[in-house]
């Protein structure tokens, strides 16, 4: 292969770009972080340039980071109570439209992140990009770089309210014709708002609130330090040898 | 006098049975010819990916089967392995020759259901018959192994579920198979899994002659495929196509061989590539990868039978314990009370772990906040690339050469759709 195989693909981004991108290697992935308004260039410069050739847009979703890390045991500390029990969760799954969670303490909720792939070079790119503006996410559309990008914007778009600025036909692509809201946001209840049943008075299908209560059987818990304590424990525990 | 000749739009599905399930596709014409092609999709949408967040990692495998539920264990591969990545897990080596093996089964099952069904919508009645013939032998190979013919859920984060079967399930005496025609067809399934696949094995590159007996040199087959929907290399890359897709136009591409995963890289196969790009190169393109499929599986099948081991890893964090010791130890029964009430949290971060499916590269994006639940999983599927193209390929085509076309891109509204 050429000499670009050499130096790794975070290298290689970090002396094209400099600050542009805040690049990441994480279990021999690349991870770069890009601004909205620089996505354009960046995206074209990945595409067309010998050391990158990333020809292929193999994927691009939304995500929604309200309520990273956040759960709904305590499992750090015990009140008198004993451990907290996760009935009053705000987790997806728990609550219905009227009270869904808030946003707030998320510095900023949407993003879209890019899968590309270089079929010359053989390497995989991932880029993030955040959108700046919570209540109306926008992001310029890649379309112009990747044709491919057209549907998987649509979906982002449909699932998650992220605009594509630029993009020739930002449809909804999964959900119903006429459905309201974007149902893959975090606070957008896992029951939905309508249900639909065929009424035989009226001959047609008709929509009706939903029926059902929100229910989830598992509490969501983060134990980040419970295999790392008890690793120690069982090593410090001399009584576990003999 | 002049008179203006408008377009006609067409409804092209949900329930054509060429549609290949639930796509609906708006087609405008112009007489014959396909002037814009616009598919709905999105009637199958069950929202996999917003479940996945509401459950437990393990939960969820069982909703890969039904995302392509055709090629039920390449799904399930991409997800367990996603975990396995997060987790800094690795599958005990026997358990990698199992899903290697499980995922070239995979592929000829939905190689067979595609020549069969695309035959069917180009007129070719017997193929579909004679491909049913062997995707029941291959299903039993998915029963006998997991108890259910489709719906697998048998890779499991750290391996597979359990170990290969020590015999295989046999015909009963009944009306329809009975006599010498019983005896045959158990004649394969006296002794083990390992024994029965040997045997098929054996017997399949056969089967795959017939298969292009009947089509390969048809004339009518070839009229209906030979340069039509021709995709260029660079067409191809535009619009993120992947397997057969990349490999019909002549890229060759193949994550088994590029980025290999299980144990790929100690197989030795082919990776057949097309020429011009149309569905008669994609065509002979899927029957040879069933050929190399087979290979793979018979290398497989030797190893398996000569390297008995465990097939989970030992980590009962994420594996329940073996049901006897739970009987005697209570760790054992705390283990498997917590994997089963609460799982296992998996470190935050995010990774991006993909297979070669028959279909193409399915990828599983995913995202932890280091909680028992994933914080976002995304589904990459190939067949959702594939008909994002649809428009710039099948344009200036007839009407007939569309279902030409929807057939050659494997399409499966499971995965389209999620």
């Amino acid at each position: 292969m050429t000499d670009t195989q050499k130096t790794s693909l975070a290298e290689r981004l970090a002396a094209r770009f400099g600050d542009t991108l805040k690049i990441g290697v994480a279990r021999d992935e690349t991870t770069a972080e890009v601004a909205a308004a620089d996505l354009l260039a960046v995206a074209a410069a990945l595409r067309d340039e010998p050391e990158f050739r990333f020809g292929e847009l193999i994927d691009l979703c939304g995500i929604d980071y309200l309520g990273y890390g956040q759960t709904e045991w305590n499992t750090e500390t015990v009140s008198g109570t004993g451990f907290s029990r996760g009935v009053e969760g705000e987790a997806v799954g728990r609550f219905r439209w009227e009270n869904r969670p808030r946003a707030g303490h998320q510095p900023r909720r949407f993003a879209a992140v890019v899968h590309l792939l270089s079929i010359e070079l053989n390497q995989r790119l991932r880029l993030r990009a955040f959108c700046e503006d919570d209540s109306l996410p926008v992001l310029p559309s890649l379309t112009g770089v990747w044709p491919g990008a057209n549907w998987f914007e649509r979906e982002a778009f449909d699932l998650y309210g992220i605009l594509f600025e630029g993009h020739p036909d930002l449809r909804r692509i999964l959900t119903d014709y006429g459905f309201v809201g974007h149902p893959f946001r975090k606070d957008f209840p896992l029951i939905g708002n309508v249900e639909v049943r065929y009424d035989p008075e009226q001959k047609r299908v008709v929509y009706e609130p939903v029926s059902i209560e929100p229910r989830v059987l598992v509490p969501r818990v983060i134990r980040d330090d419970a295999d790392l304590v008890q690793a120690r424990a069982e090593a410090a525990d001399d009584w576990r040898r003999n | 006098m002049a008179q203006e000749i408008r377009n006609y739009t067409m409804n092209f599905g949900p329930q054509h049975p060429a549609a290949h399930g639930v796509l609906r596709l708006v087609l405008e014409m112009d007489g014959e010819t396909i002037v814009r092609a616009d598919p709905h999709v999105g009637l199958l949408h069950r929202g996999t990916e917003k479940l996945a967040e509401s459950k437990p990692f393990n939960q969820s495998i069982g909703y890969m089967d039904r995302l392509d539920y055709v090629s039920m264990m390449c799904n399930e591969h991409a997800y367990v392995r996603a975990i396995e990545t997060l987790l800094g897990l690795e599958a005990p080596e026997r358990a990698q020759y199992i899903r290697t093996m499980f995922d070239e089964i995979t592929r000829i099952l939905n190689h067979l259901m595609w020549i069969g069904s695309n035959a069917l919508d180009l007129g070719a009645m017997a193929v579909f018959l004679y491909a049913f013939r062997e995707r029941e032998e291959l299903m039993d190979v998915y029963e006998a192994v997991s108890g259910a013919r489709m719906h697998a859920t048998y890779y499991r984060p750290g391996g597979v579920y359990r170990d290969l079967p020590d015999r295989m399930s046999q015909y009963r005496e009944s009306p329809w198979h009975k006599g010498k025609d019983l005896k045959r067809l158990n004649s394969w399934r006296e002794g083990s899994m390992l024994d029965f696949l040997d045997a098929f094995t054996a017997d399949f590159p056969s089967k795959v002659d017939e298969y292009e007996e009947l089509l390969t040199n048809n004339r009518i087959w070839k009229q209906r495929t030979v340069g039509i929907g021709v995709v260029s290399p660079e067409v191809a890359q535009q619009w993120g196509m992947t397997g057969v897709m990349l490999r019909g136009s002549g890229i060759a591409w193949d994550l088994r061989k590029k980025q290999p995963y299980a144990k790929y890289a100690e197989m030795d196969f082919d990776i057949p590539v097309g020429v011009g790009g149309d569905c008669y190169d994609r065509y002979l393109v899927r029957v040879e990868e069933m050929r190399q499929s087979n290979r793979i599986i018979r290398q497989c099948v030797e190893w398996l039978r000569a390297n008995p081991g465990p097939v989970m890893v030992e980590n009962f964090k994420v594996a329940p314990p073996k049901r006897e010791a739970m009987k005697e130890s209570m760790e054992a029964l705390i283990h498997h009370f917590k994997l089963f009430t609460e799982g296992y949290g998996v470190p935050a971060g995010e990774t991006y772990a993909a297979v070669e499916a028959p279909k193409g590269e399915f990828g599983c994006y995913l995202v932890s906040d280091g909680a028992n639940k994933p914080f976002r999983v995304h589904l990459r599927a190939p067949g959702f690339a594939h008909l994002s193209s649809i428009d710039t390929v099948v344009k200036g085509h007839m009407l007939a050469d569309v279902v030409a076309m929807i057939g050659t891109y494997d399409l499966v509204f499971g995965e389209v759709d999620r």
